[in-house]
């Protein structure tokens, strides 16, 4: 995998995706001495994916983790001492014992929106996390994971849907670890990739070995850099394998034995420091470095982890409600004064640049085949002009900054109109109550 | 001072907002060219343009979630459902993302949810509803229901600046039959402050929303009656005003809860409790309900009817607990 990544960032990535690993594996001992309240959830054998795709986003970004992610929130410089905090329940945990494992945020500093349970949910939330970045003039990408089995939520839908509707710079990572709960991929989604799912939506897709972090890095570098540039949403579906069961609880014998066993010999960490020695981005001297640092870092702050109170019982009753203990601030980076009248005035008239109607002579819409149909949409634009009805390529609109009746297709198309006979009637014209 | 209805205060709140405060902004479903199928985001598209007044795809979960996630950047997204029925599809987003969002990780949710509600315009089973009682029992979430224009554009207004997220319900039987002069200056009700519509000794009536006028009505026939009855509009169902209502109770020594949402699980049953908590020793009466029937809101005309509360309805219970 060729990669513009520093030999020092190559060697991050492995930090970031051990400091997961052996994060977990502590969490799991901590479980069966009983000091993790709730459940531990594995992510061994995704940390390529947690890793390599939040590496591509910026201090600006937003992203809202999975359960799985727990190599995210560290990326975004969460420290083991918030997880560990997290799933023991402490007072010092960042919900204060209110909520455990991955579900915390912070919406200030490090842009981290807190998950909840409901498999699907994020994806509207950071759908409006993008928009609303957009509209502030932020330029920012937001990102979330979603599972092989929560993509079959309705939430998922509604939310891509939308997203692509609306245009917006907004990265979903669909993790296909072949399993969901105790049903396989194949009992979830129909499909061979799940990225075809982005075909509905008609936005990019790709997949990728989730296996592989460089390309899991490079692919969602990528798909940042054309969202940033105004061409999301983007889909990307990583191929891997859940490694352990569902939870601590479940000892997942559900899963045929050669199923592990080939992807065992998948793992992301032992392929990827066999690719530093390999291409000598690093010596066994600088790998112990980095692991005497992760162990360092890990046993002073379970030691605080373990070492914290639990929260006292009054603390049940408070924050239900916001009383002024935080301010709501919005951060501009664009003129006010752009979105407020007069400059936000418009005609408030739908502009229909096509008609809708069956198209025979057009060939049905072509797709490529099922692995995976690259940045752009398959759809394929007529020349302006044609007297046919047009496929509408979302790709090719004006990103939503350019209010509608004012683009360069819609200007096309009033000059179009005027030089041709009067269309048919298709404009619902409402006359909106000017103030 | 014009008078202006209910619907038409509403949207005058909506453009103030939108006009004092840039982070304001609009979605929902035909609310931008359309003007909503009310027609109370009338105008907006036109003033404030299409990335502050979104329409959206018939997405109700993502229109929920996309405003959750507008607001975490410090937006005060105002989503509308089309009819406030719809409000069943994003029932997760609303109670499991955006309500517990600040108790659980300190992340307030600056955003209103509103649309039309109720019945009384034959709108049949999926386009009357009185859903609140599903969110009032929702920590986190606050609920309006207002009766007249003055309070509706004041409460939307207080809502918009709140930092919580509000659930603003708006009967669409009042949307253009209640009229009052309303201020063009700006001006907000506080959330959580019900009202005394008509002072009273006899009995205290309590109601929101569209029940409020059936209740208004019903006292303007008992006092020729002799009967004087205090009717209170809650105008806030969550947080309720506790002081106000029990207040009223221990000067009257009765109590009638008048509302249109079905009576198992409704607020009468709420507020009962709460008066028999605290103020067991001042009732001379047991607490009486007149509420919606328990079954969905039937479309044809007589059995709407008997669904709704009526003035007689609200009329006969009171005699009688006057003359308990
Ligand atoms: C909407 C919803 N339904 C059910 C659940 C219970 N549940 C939690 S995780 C899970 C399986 C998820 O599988 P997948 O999306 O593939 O993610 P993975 O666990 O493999 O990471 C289920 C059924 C849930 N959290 N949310
Ligand atoms: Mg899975």
């Amino acid at each position: 995998m060729q990669t513009r990544l520093t030999p020092e960032k190559q060697v991050d990535l492995y930090y970031y995706m051990q400091l997961n690993r052996q994060l977990e594996e502590r969490l799991v001992r901590l479980f069966r001495q009983n000091k993790v309240v709730g459940g531990v959830y594995s992510s061994l054998g995704q940390e390529g994916i947690s890793v390599g795709t939040s590496y591509a986003l910026e201090a600006r970004d937003w992203l809202a983790p999975m359960i799985r992610n727990i190599g995210a929130l560290l990326v975004k410089g969460f420290k083991p001492r918030d997880i560990f905090t997290q799933h023991m329940a402490k007072v010092t945990s960042p919900t204060q014992g209110k909520d455990g494992t991955s579900h915390f945020g912070d919406l200030k500093v490090r842009h981290v929106v807190s998950p909840i349970s409901m498999l699907g949910d994020l994806i509207p939330v950071m759908t409006g996390v993008a928009m609303a970045g957009r509209y502030l003039g932020q330029n920012i990408v937001a990102m979330t994971w979603i599972g092989d089995g929560g993509s079959s939520t309705g939430a998922f839908h509604e939310g891509l849907n939308f997203a692509a509707t609306q245009r917006a710079p907004f990265v979903l990572i669909l993790e296909n670890n072949q399993w969901a709960y105790s049903t396989p991929v194949s009992k979830q989604v129909p499909l061979r990739d799940l990225a075809d799912r982005a075909k509905a939506y008609g936005i990019a897709s790709k997949v990728v070995d989730g296996n592989d972090v460089l390309a899991v890095y490079e692919t969602t570098k990528a798909a940042v850099d054309e969202c940033r540039a105004g061409r999301g949403p983007i889909l990307i579906e990583a191929k891997t394998m859940r490694m352990k069961g569902h939870a601590q609880h479940d000892p997942a014998e559900y899963v045929p034995k050669p199923m592990f066993e080939f992807w065992k010999s998948q793992d992301p960490i032992a392929r990827y420091e066999a690719y530093l020695a390999e291409n000598k981005i690093w010596d066994a001297k600088r790998k112990a470095e980095v692991d005497a640092r992760i162990e360092r870092e890990l046993d002073e702050d379970q030691r605080f982890a373990e070492g914290s109170p639990l929260p006292s019982a009054e603390l049940a009753k408070e924050g239900v409600y916001c009383e002024g203990c935080h301010t709501v601030e919005a951060q501009w980076e664009r003129a006010k004064k752009e979105v407020m009248p007069p400059a936000s005035c418009i005609d408030a008239i739908w502009k229909i640049n096509e008609f809708g109607a069956f198209a025979a002579k057009q060939e049905h819409i072509p797709r490529q085949a099922s692995t995976g149909n690259g940045m752009k949409p398959a759809v394929q634009v007529p020349a302006s002009g044609s007297a046919q009805p047009v496929e509408v390529d979302i790709d090719k609109q004006p990103a939503l900054r350019v209010p509608f009746g004012r683009g360069p297709k819609d200007r096309a198309f009033e000059r179009e109109r005027q030089e041709k006979q009067p269309p048919p009637k298709h404009r619902h014209r409402h006359k909106g109550r000017r103030r | 001072m014009p008078e202006i209805t209910m619907l038409e205060a509403i949207r005058e709140a909506l453009f103030e907002e939108m006009e004092r405060d840039p982070t304001v902004v609009a979605l929902g479903e035909d609310i931008g060219v359309y003007g909503g199928a009310f027609k109370v985001t009338d105008g907006l598209l036109a003033k404030y343009g299409p990335e502050r007044v979104i329409d959206t795809p018939i997405s109700e979960t993502a229109i929920v979630g996309a405003a959750c996630g507008m607001s975490y950047l410090g937006l005060r997204p105002v989503a509308e459902m089309q009819f406030i029925d719809f409000i069943a599809c994003c029932f997760n987003q609303v109670t499991n993302f955006v309500a517990k969002s600040h108790y659980r990780c300190g992340a307030p949710v600056p955003m209103v949810l509103r649309g039309p509600s109720g019945g009384g315009v034959h709108g049949g089973p999926f386009h009357s509803a009185n859903p609140e009682m599903y969110f009032v029992h929702t920590p986190g979430l606050k609920v309006i229901y207002p009766s007249t224009a003055y309070d509706a554009k004041g409460l939307l207004k207080s809502a918009i600046r709140d930092n919580n997220p509000v659930l603003f319900f708006e009967h669409k039987f009042l949307y253009r039959r209640v009229k009052e002069e309303v201020p063009k200056t700006d001006y907000t009700v506080p959330i959580g402050k019900a009202i005394v519509r008509r002072q009273g000794r006899d009995l205290t009536i309590l109601s929101y929303a569209a029940a409020v006028h059936t209740a208004l009505e019903a006292a303007a026939t008992l006092a020729k009656e002799g009967i004087e009855a205090e009717v209170i509009d809650l105008r806030t169902l969550l947080p309720l005003d506790k002081e106000t209502i029990l207040a009223s109770v221990k000067k009257t020594n009765r109590l009638l809860v008048v509302h249109e949402d079905t009576k198992t699980g409704g607020i009468a049953g709420e507020i009962a409790a709460l008066v028999c908590e605290n103020a067991f020793d001042h009732l001379d009466a047991p607490i009486s309900r007149v509420t919606g029937l328990d079954t969905p809101v039937p479309y044809s005309p007589p059995l709407e009817a008997e669904f709704l509360p009526s003035v007689e309805k609200v009329s006969v219970a009171a005699r009688e607990l006057a003359k308990y």
